[in-house]
């Protein structure tokens, strides 16, 4: 362990060759992208140069024209529709900037789902998803709907969520983005101590360097490819 | 800005002549302070002394400065190093940075590869410093947010920047 980071070693994310075209538009133009485990990995770019592509790719939600993707040792790639549904559910957490909690369940029934979608028992589920939540400092909402709460203790439930079936990474896409400058930060640092002390990898997508500063890496993409200083191909 | 290199760099770009270069230097970073022809000149000695230029002659002519001079080798390498290694992030970085990105596009040189470079230093400067203030007390971090923005507002330059290359190679070199 050093400055805080869980360092198990070792790659958990290995994605070769990646690409993907909607109609004309190629997206993603030949990436390969390495994520150890444990990392936390910011993706910048600007908007529209295929960064939420590559995550949708790298995360199973999109299928790419060509490449492969290795998570923890599983082709993701290879997998059928419901087999890489079945290894999202397990493997994977995904944040994202907003609306992604379901409006009419309390917090911990929002947590919970994802537990019980695995198999996990109603007891077990609700006793889990609440000690998630005081984790992450929710202690005091347990039994709200999203609907009364902030938007930054909306986003730590949907942390929670996401951190609640202890995945191998987490996907995050503008996790703060709908959020002021000090209430973003909050949800960041209570987020990256809670993936620090698990050892879990993060995958973040962001426009704000604020935020990719917390990363401890950084790639950004351009018209589809990884920066060239991302490669490392430059100084 | 580092006036070298600068200086330099527009000598290769085909201005031999001590006036030129004040008025081609002028005309893309001196609108608000031109240099100085003291400055041209003193500058020009010391990059004889390091051999980066040469004294090429006299032309004939009744100009304020006729003598020409030429880049050497070691002067091309050293605008070429100069190009590819990023700044030390700081509040007076733009416009050193600005003189790269337009020299790099007026000597054919690859600016995108230039701010790529740059983008990934002020990155890093800045998750030093984000790690700094998470160890900080309240007074610290708020210093620390001081200088986050400041590298926040280059970064943001260098990304304008980079979406306008074609644009402001088109400008520099035809405008």
């Amino acid at each position: 362990m050093a400055n805080g980071i869980v360092t198990q070693g070792g790659l958990l994310i290995a994605a070769t060759g990646l690409r993907k075209t909607f109609g004309a538009t190629e997206a993603l133009r030949g990436i390969d992208l390495h994520v150890e485990r444990g990392e936390v990995l910011a993706i910048m770019g600007p908007s529209g140069s295929g960064k939420s592509t590559l995550l949708h790719c790298i995360a199973g939600v999109l299928t790419p024209d060509e490449g492969r993707v290795v998570i923890d040792g599983e082709d993701v790639t290879a997998l059928d529709a419901d087999a890489r549904a079945r290894f999202r559910l397990r493997r994977i957490g995904f944040v994202f900037q907003f609306g992604q909690l379901l409006p009419d369940l309390n917090a911990v029934d929002n947590v919970a789902l994802p537990l019980l979608m695995s198999g996990v028992g109603r007891r077990a589920a609700t006793t889990r998803a609440t000690e998630w939540l005081e984790r992450l400092g929710l202690d005091d909402q347990l039994s709200k709907v999203p609907g009364d709460m902030s938007g930054g203790q909306a986003q730590r439930v949907a942390i929670a969520r996401a951190l609640a079936t202890e995945p191998a990474v987490i996907f995050a896409d503008e996790p703060t983005g709908s959020l002021d400058s000090v209430a973003g930060e909050n949800v960041l640092t209570s987020m990256l101590a809670a993936v620090r002390e698990l050892g879990t990898t993060v995958v973040l997508i962001t426009h704000d360097a604020r935020v990719a500063a917390y990363a401890d890496r950084e790639v950004i993409v351009r018209d589809g490819q990884l920066s060239a200083a991302s490669r490392g191909d430059v100084a | 800005m580092d006036k070298t290199p600068t200086l330099l760099g527009l000598m290769a770009e085909g201005h031999e002549h001590g006036y030129d270069l004040k008025h081609r230097y002028d005309q893309l970073f001196g609108a608000e302070r031109p240099i100085a022809f003291g400055q041209i000149y003193s500058t020009i000695a010391r990059m004889i002394r390091d051999g980066y230029i040469e004294a090429m002659g006299e032309e004939p002519g009744g100009g304020p400065d006729r003598k020409r001079y030429a880049v050497t080798a070691a002067g091309r390498d050293y605008v070429r190093r100069w190009l590819s290694s990023p700044d030390e992030p700081s509040p007076t970085l733009q416009s050193n940075l600005f003189a790269k990105t337009v020299l790099a596009l007026l000597l054919d040189d690859d600016a995108d590869a230039l701010l790529d470079v740059q983008r990934h230093a002020h990155l890093a400067r800045m998750r030093d410093l984000t790690q700094a203030k998470q160890r900080g007390s309240m007074l610290e971090r708020l210093a620390i947010d001081h200088a986050l923005f400041q590298i926040e507002a280059d970064l943001r330059w260098i990304d304008v920047a980079g979406a306008r290359l074609a644009e402001l190679r088109e400008e520099v070199r035809h405008g």
